[in-house]
């Protein structure tokens, strides 16, 4: 049986400011009536954050929804929540349903955390009975038992989202929507967290899980499903829709890294005109002009450099970072065996990279022409970008480097 | 409706902490406490007190001791249908983090906010009784009419309460009209005079419902006399019509609240 069914949902929402009151909205509607409604200049923008979204999640299902922000997830979470209704379609659901979702929307500053408890736990549609039987064990895992009576504007963050988190996982939901909010509080903490998360599992309770951290929803999730742009883009096991919005997200981070460098460039090089400049960047594989390769095929590159003066030993350094600016390795020409006199016109620097282990990503490439002394750069190209990918890449998550490691097996030993 | 009326059953748990919420907060934070209650009160029966004295010093008549009882029985219900009115406009936009992130039936919000303001008429009531007990005002059976009354003040307010708070979620400069309404209602309102006073104009004044319950309490608890029925049915029925409403239109706002607050 499913406890939650979203049956060809749409939800539109108007973007733009709204009339919101009396003084634009009357003379608002006096000239829409005196030209008759013919023309319309400030006709709302509409946009549909959900777009024919369908699916059904049976009783003791762990559900993981992921996506780019904008996709729609939060949106979903609303719907559920029942505090937005759908434009469109039907949405059923069977059960006592919680969310942790802005835990502390509930509180007030002004009143003390015991008193917080108790509103708190009516807003969460508890009776004030079940709340009594509770309480104990609410402030207990808490952790803010020797403040209970002081007003919670005096607490601090941590112990707000706590005692929030609290009283909503003490209300033994049927259905329980959880959105990120497992960054609250201490290692103890989360290590509750997860224990009462995998005690509302065992009992048979629902789960929708919307995150940004893939290895929070591989390590929980049987079953994933990934939005985009409002739409269902995948449904379907958490094995094999993770590494696809992996893939998607690193398309998306190449683009924007692209843009960026691309950007920054331009602005650098209105200031000067080097003495040396670099003409063209290529990385290759198997003689073919890429930015995208295997891990395990061999890489090379092509810079391609003009020199406007004559200039005395010049030193090539090339670093590769990470999409988030972590410098992955670096290398000298001069540390390399490449020791050169003089340069002056055009000329070519053929750099042999060899196989590069690292993991799956994004990479930037940064290639700077230097003095002898290495005390000023002459140029600095920082724009070209390649993507590592692996054939069936089943990683944890978070790993940087991927050595070539053998295992093996010996009986009797 | 009926499943309305349901749901706001089922989380009258609810209904009871913000209530308490309500009062806690207005008490916690005024360091007179619970002479609030009756601070409003004193301060409008005053000003009805020397306005009467006026009327009296222009036209050379004599105050009655009666008439100043009368101002000060007619005041409190004022005052709670005012305060109330006060509160749940802002009840709903005040509380956006509420209606926004969490799901309950809204209309406890101005709920609360009409019952703390009950809570507070109580009190003044019983602080008033005393003192009336003291000048020998004495009871009489009319008085088994006053719950009654009381009741459509209640349904009235509420009413009102629950569709100003969704119209002023969607127009923001309904409080402000709101605002201006009720500060010179009081002249509209027999609170420091009496309907009669007017002679012909009197039906003018009492087709304001407050108008009419008002001078219902007037009757039963100061004159010792029945009420005017034809007045007192008059405003029992509109009281359900704008309960009605009020019900209908909140219910029927009530989805596209958190889109727009």
């Amino acid at each position: 049986m499913s406890v939650i069914e979203f049956n060809s949902v749409w939800k539109k929402f108007k973007k733009g400011e709204k009339l919101n009151s009396l003084r634009d909205a009357i003379p608002a509607f006096f000239r829409k009536v005196s030209s008759n409604g013919s023309d319309r200049p400030l006709e709302e923008q509409e946009f549909w954050a959900l777009k024919n979204v369908d699916f059904r999640i049976t009783k003791g299902e762990v559900v993981g929804i992921v996506g780019p922000n904008g996709a729609g997830k939060s949106t979903i979470l609303k719907l559920l929540s029942k505090i937005m209704y759908p434009t469109k379609g039907e949405i059923k659901i069977n059960g006592r349903l919680s969310a942790l979702i802005e835990v502390t929307a509930g509180f007030h500053p002004e009143l003390t955390g015991r008193e917080n408890v108790y509103l708190n736990g009516t807003i969460l549609g508890m009776r004030r009975r079940e709340i009594d039987k509770k309480f104990d064990e609410i402030v207990e895992f808490s952790g803010v038992a020797p403040f209970i009576d002081t007003p919670v504007k005096r607490y601090s963050s941590g112990m707000y989202s706590r005692l929030g988190f609290s009283v909503a996982a003490h209300m033994d939901p049927e259905i329980l929507l959880v959105d990120e909010v497992l960054s609250v509080g201490d290692m103890a903490f989360h290590a509750k967290c997860a224990q009462k998360m995998r005690e509302l599992m065992a009992s048979g309770a629902t789960i929708v899980l919307v995150s940004h951290d893939m290895s929070l929803i591989q390590s929980l999730c049987k079953r994933t499903i990934l939005l985009e742009g409002g739409a269902m883009a995948k449904d379907g096991p958490t094995e094999k829709v993770v590494p696809y919005y992996k893939e998607l997200m690193n398309d998306a981070q190449e683009e924007e890294l692209k843009r960026k460098v691309l950007n920054q460039g331009g602005r650098v090089k209105v200031v000067e005109q080097p003495l040396i400049s670099i003409t063209d960047l290529s990385l290759n594989c198997n003689d073919s002009i890429r930015n995208k390769f295997f891990i395990g095929e061999k890489i090379t590159m092509d810079i391609y450099f003009e020199a406007h003066e004559k200039i005395d030993q010049p030193i090539f350094i090339l670093e590769v970072l990470r999409s988030d600016g972590v410098l992955c390795f670096s290398s000298r020409s001069d540390q390399n065996k490449l020791s050169l006199n003089s340069v002056q016109g055009k000329g070519m620097i053929f750099v042999n990279l060899g196989k590069i282990n690292l993991a799956p990503g994004v990479y930037l490439v940064k290639v700077s022409i230097w003095d002898k002394d290495l005390i000023h750069p002459y140029v600095i190209r920082n724009q070209d970008v390649f993507t590592l990918e692996k054939h069936n890449w089943r990683g944890m998550a978070g790993e940087v480097f991927l050595p070539e490691i053998g295992w093996e097996f010996h009986e009797n030993k | 409706m009926i499943q309305m009326i349901k749901e706001i059953f089922q989380y009258r748990d609810l209904l009871w902490m913000l209530i308490l919420r309500d009062i806690r907060i207005r008490y916690k934070q005024a360091a007179m406490g619970f002479v609030w209650a009756i601070f409003m009160p004193i301060v409008a029966i005053s000003a009805g007190v020397l306005i009467r004295k006026a009327m009296a010093v222009v036209s050379g008549e004599y105050v009655e001791t009666l008439s100043i009882v009368s101002i000060a029985v007619k005041v409190l219900p004022w005052t709670f249908f005012i305060s109330s009115i006060r509160f749940s406009v802002q009840s709903l936009v005040g509380n956006r983090d509420l209606v926004t992130k969490i799901y309950f039936p809204k209309a406890v919000l101005p709920l609360a906010a009409v019952f703390a303001c009950f809570l507070d008429f109580c009190v003044s009531v019983a602080a008033l009784s005393v003192i009336l007990t003291f000048l020998k005002l004495g009871v009489s059976i009319y008085m088994l009419w006053l719950p009654l009354i009381v009741l459509s003040l209640v349904l009235l307010t509420v009413g009102l309460g629950l569709f100003l708070s969704s119209s002023n979620l969607f127009f923001r400069d309904i409080k402000y009209i709101v605002e201006i309404i009720l500060m010179f209602g009081i002249f509209y309102t027999p609170v420091f005079y009496s309907a009669d006073q007017f002679g012909n104009w009197k039906q003018l004044l009492l087709l304001n419902p407050i108008g009419s319950l008002l001078e219902s309490i007037n009757h039963v608890v100061v004159l010792k006399q029945a009420p005017d029925f034809l007045w007192l049915g008059y405003a029992g029925f509109v009281s359900l019509v704008i309960f009605y409403f009020g019900i209908v239109i909140f219910h029927k706002q009530e989805s596209v609240f958190a889109e727009y607050v």
